[in-house]
Order: C-alpha cells, then structure tokens, then sequence
C-alpha cells in the first residue's frame, strides 16, 4: 500500500516537471569574436551577454552591447566601436530564434544534444536570418550551450578599408552560455 | 494510523500541486521570450553605464594632453616633429631644413593611471607626465556631463649654460586640469586650467608661476579624419613670448594616428608650448608638423578565452 503511495507520489511530481515550462536564463554568457588575419591579431570576448532560452517553445534569445567587447589592444577597441560598429549608434546586437529540433532535447537527462538553430541576427541595424548548428550541454540540471558560426562583417553594412586585408571579412562568433 | 493519515494528505497535496500546475502550463501559452527580449533592452538602455569614450582621437590634441588615456598595459611610442617657420623663406625650404624632435613613451598603468616619459632635441629636455582620470564622461544609469582628467608634468632643462644651473635651477612643472565634453560623435570640446612653475626664469621682471587657460577642439569630417585646434590664452607670460595656437588633422591609419599639424610653438611640453611660444601667426611664423603614434599591448589581456 505504501509503495503504491510513493509511487503515485513519483508519478505525479514527475508530470509536474515534464509540463512546467522552464526558461533557463543568463546575464553572463561569454560571446567572442575572432577577426584575424595574417597581418594582425584581433579577438575579443563580451561576457556580459544576456541569452534566455525557452524548454517548451524552443525559444532562444541573445543580446549584448557593443561596447562590452573588450580587446587587448586598446586602441584597437576604440577603432572597433568608433569606425566599425558605430557603437554609439548601434549599441546592441541581439539574436531572436528558435530550436527547431527541440523535440531531440531532453533538459532533464544529462547528455550533449545537437541542435539546429534558426533566427534572425541583428547586429549593426540591420537584421538577417541566420541558421547555425549549436550544441546543448545537459550536466546535473545545468545547461550549457554552444557554438561557432561564421558571420559575414559586409552583410550586416559594416564597412571599412581594413575589412578584407587586415580584418577578416569573415568572422568567426564562439558562443558559450552557461545557463542558471 | 496517525503516519497512514498524514501519508494520504500528503499525497492529496502532492497531488493537488501537481493538477494544478498541469491545468496552468496547459492553459497558458509558453512566455514569448521575444517580446520578454524588447524589455530587457529597454531596462538595460537605464540601467547600463554607457560611457562615452573617444572624445578625442589620441591622447594629445597637437601638443596638448586631451583627456583620452592610454589603455591598460598598453604603451604608445609618440614622435612628434615641428619644421622651422614658413616665414623664414625659401633659403631654409620654408622651414623645412630645420626639425626639432620630441620622442616619447606613454604607459598605461591602468585605464585611469598614465605615467610617460619624453626627450625634446629643443634645449635638450627630458620631461615625464603623471596622467589621471578622475571623470568619465557617461549616460544612462549615471549621467556624467564630462570627462576630468589631471595631468602634472616635470620638464629638465638640459642645455650646457655658463655658469652651470644646478639641477633644481633646471627644472619646471606643469598642473593641468582637463575638463572635455564630446557633444556629439562628431565634435568635442576641453578646457585646460593651467599652472606652469618655472623654477628658474631669465629675467627678474618674469613671473614663476604662470597661468594660462587652454581650449582645445575636435570636428570629425570622416570616420578616420578629424580636425583640431589648441589655443592657450595666458594670464600672465615671459617676455618675447606669445600664446600658443595649433591647427591640425588627426589621420587614422590602423594601429597608427597620424596627426599633422601647423603651430606656432616650437616646445613639445607645457614649458615649451605654453610659456616659450615666439612665433606669431600674423607673420608666418608658423610651423608645419606631425606627429606620429603607434600603439602597443604589451599583455594580454585578462579576458583569456576560457573554453
């Protein structure tokens, strides 16, 4: 008798987690970006990046500020929000997209989980559609998530002589969230 | 049976939690993390420091600090070049047969702490600076309307003299406060409240301590080009000798600045450019110059990629 009440008591509590949506979020995920090239190093990280992401709907966000970006190359930094992103007048960048194999994702089993993430990517002014693989790292109920795409410093208007020769026209975004 | 009683209600608890908890998350749509995005972007724009950086191109205006630093643990290697007068004629190719030089190493100790050291080829003076920010300029959660920096400079005055100057004879100090505002992206302007302490002055008529008010401005034509000017007005001032006026541009190329600029100041310190300014631009006597500056890291820096 008892063991049936433990068992119900299981059961229950266990369907309470499944249908509780459950938004793991993070004011301090780590975003960096890698722009070298043979005639000049430049990299720089932001790791004060806000990213939520939703187990129900598949929902994942990113914003962060430009000027958070820090470089080792002061200088360097000062050039990157002055004649590059125009920080002043693009201070954010964001990311608003959705897990589209979230059905593949079981938050609640630790395991690393492949995901296809699709969404649009504002950085600059100017809004773009993007699709990038990520993983999804699920340890002890901690989620982690990552990934490194490609972005194209043309096609969000960013322009500059450099770009090309000194800086890379591609470049490379590594993303690392560690969620609460 | 007390245990069997309170097991039951736990479990009509439990199982009450859970109904209800079933009946909310299937009735309500999941949170629009979209929408939840657009306002924690509007409740950043208030509660962020957004400091308002890059009042001016480089850390100099032509001869004069601004209130920009050197980074942390960053050093920058500043040559700085002024010809002769254009008035003294096609005989010196307008000025061009004479260079003096400044040659200087600029240190940041941390974003808010300068110190530099320079050698001047004009009366062979050695002069080192102590910079610090005391106010940045910023919106947002704190509203700072300017930036403030200090700079204290000691300049060594190293020319042979007869009879020989003992070494505190040789020496002169420079307070300066810097008060700037970048008004917008394109134009920023700073004060400089300014005290020149010369120990050891030629005449007995000259004072010790000077005062002088410089201004100095910026105007951005281009992402990469800007234009300048320094002009310090002085309370009082040695004999034969005028106020310090410069015009200049700020070219950016990469990791250089190249700022070229026409004065009528020959000195590359405040003794030099503040109190022994002799040129007068009515005249022609001006100078043509440049300077340029090249930036190093010399650490890496404390962000290292962690994965």
């Amino acid at each position: 008798m008892r063991k049936l009440f433990v068992f119900i008591l299981t059961i229950s509590s266990s369907i309470a987690a499944f249908s509780q949506e459950k938004i793991y979020s993070t004011k301090s995920g780590s975003i960096s970006i890698n722009a070298n090239t043979p005639l000049e190093t430049i990299e720089a990280t932001n790791s004060q990046t806000l990213s939520k992401l939703s187990d129900r709907s598949g929902q994942l966000v990113f914003m962060l500020l430009i000027k958070g970006f820090t470089f080792k190359n002061a200088l360097m930094q000062e050039h990157f929000n002055e004649n590059y992103m125009e920080s002043s007048k693009f201070p954010k960048a964001d990311f608003k997209g959705n897990i589209i194999n979230l059905s593949e994702v079981n938050f609640t089993k630790d395991g690393s989980y492949n995901v296809k993430v699709e969404g649009i990517l504002t950085i600059h002014g100017v809004s773009k559609k993007i699709n990038t693989n990520g993983t999804i790292v699920v340890n002890k109920g901690n989620i982690k998530a990552q990934t490194t795409f490609k972005i194209k410093v043309r096609d969000f208007g960013i322009t500059g002589k450099y770009i090309g020769e000194k800086i890379a026209e591609e470049v490379e975004t590594t993303i690392v969230c560690k969620y609460d | 049976m007390l245990k069997k009683i309170s097991i039951f209600f736990t479990i009509i608890l439990c199982c009450n939690n859970s109904n209800k908890i079933f009946a909310q998350s299937d009735t309500s749509k999941p949170v629009d993390l979209f929408a939840d995005l657009e306002t924690e972007s509007k409740k950043s724009d208030n509660n962020t420091l957004n400091k308002i950086t890059s009042a001016f191109k480089s850390t100099r205006v032509v001869n004069s600090h601004t209130v920009e630093m050197v980074g942390k643990h960053n050093l920058d290697f500043r040559i700085s070049h002024r010809f002769g007068f254009l008035s003294s004629g096609s005989y010196n190719l307008f000025g061009l047969d004479n260079a003096t030089m400044r040659m200087g190493f600029d240190y940041g100790i941390t974003n808010k702490l300068n110190i530099g050291i320079g050698r001047s080829t004009v009366d062979k003076e050695i002069d080192a600076f102590f910079k610090y920010k005391i106010l940045q300029q910023s919106s947002g959660k704190t509203n700072i309307p300017i930036s403030i920096a200090y700079v204290l400079s000691a300049m060594h005055y190293g020319l042979k003299t007869t009879p020989d100057l003992s070494f505190s004879n040789r020496m002169s100090f420079a307070h300066q406060l810097l008060i700037a505002r970048k008004f917008n992206d394109n134009f920023s302007l700073q004060l400089m409240p300014s005290l020149v302490h010369i120990n050891a002055v030629s005449l007995i008529t000259d004072d010790n301590n000077l005062y002088s008010l410089g201004t100095a401005g910026r105007i951005k034509i281009s992402k990469r080009v800007a234009i300048n000017a320094e002009y310090f007005y002085q309370f009082n001032q040695l004999a034969n000798t005028t106020n310090s006026l410069s015009l200049g541009f700020d070219i950016e190329t990469g990791g250089h600045v190249f700022q070229l600029h026409c004065s009528n100041s020959t000195g590359m310190n405040e003794r030099g450019f503040i109190t022994n300014t002799n040129g007068k631009w009515g005249n022609g006597d001006i100078r043509f110059g440049f300077n340029i500056v090249r930036t190093f890291a010399l650490k890496k820096s404390s962000t290292k990629k962690t994965w």
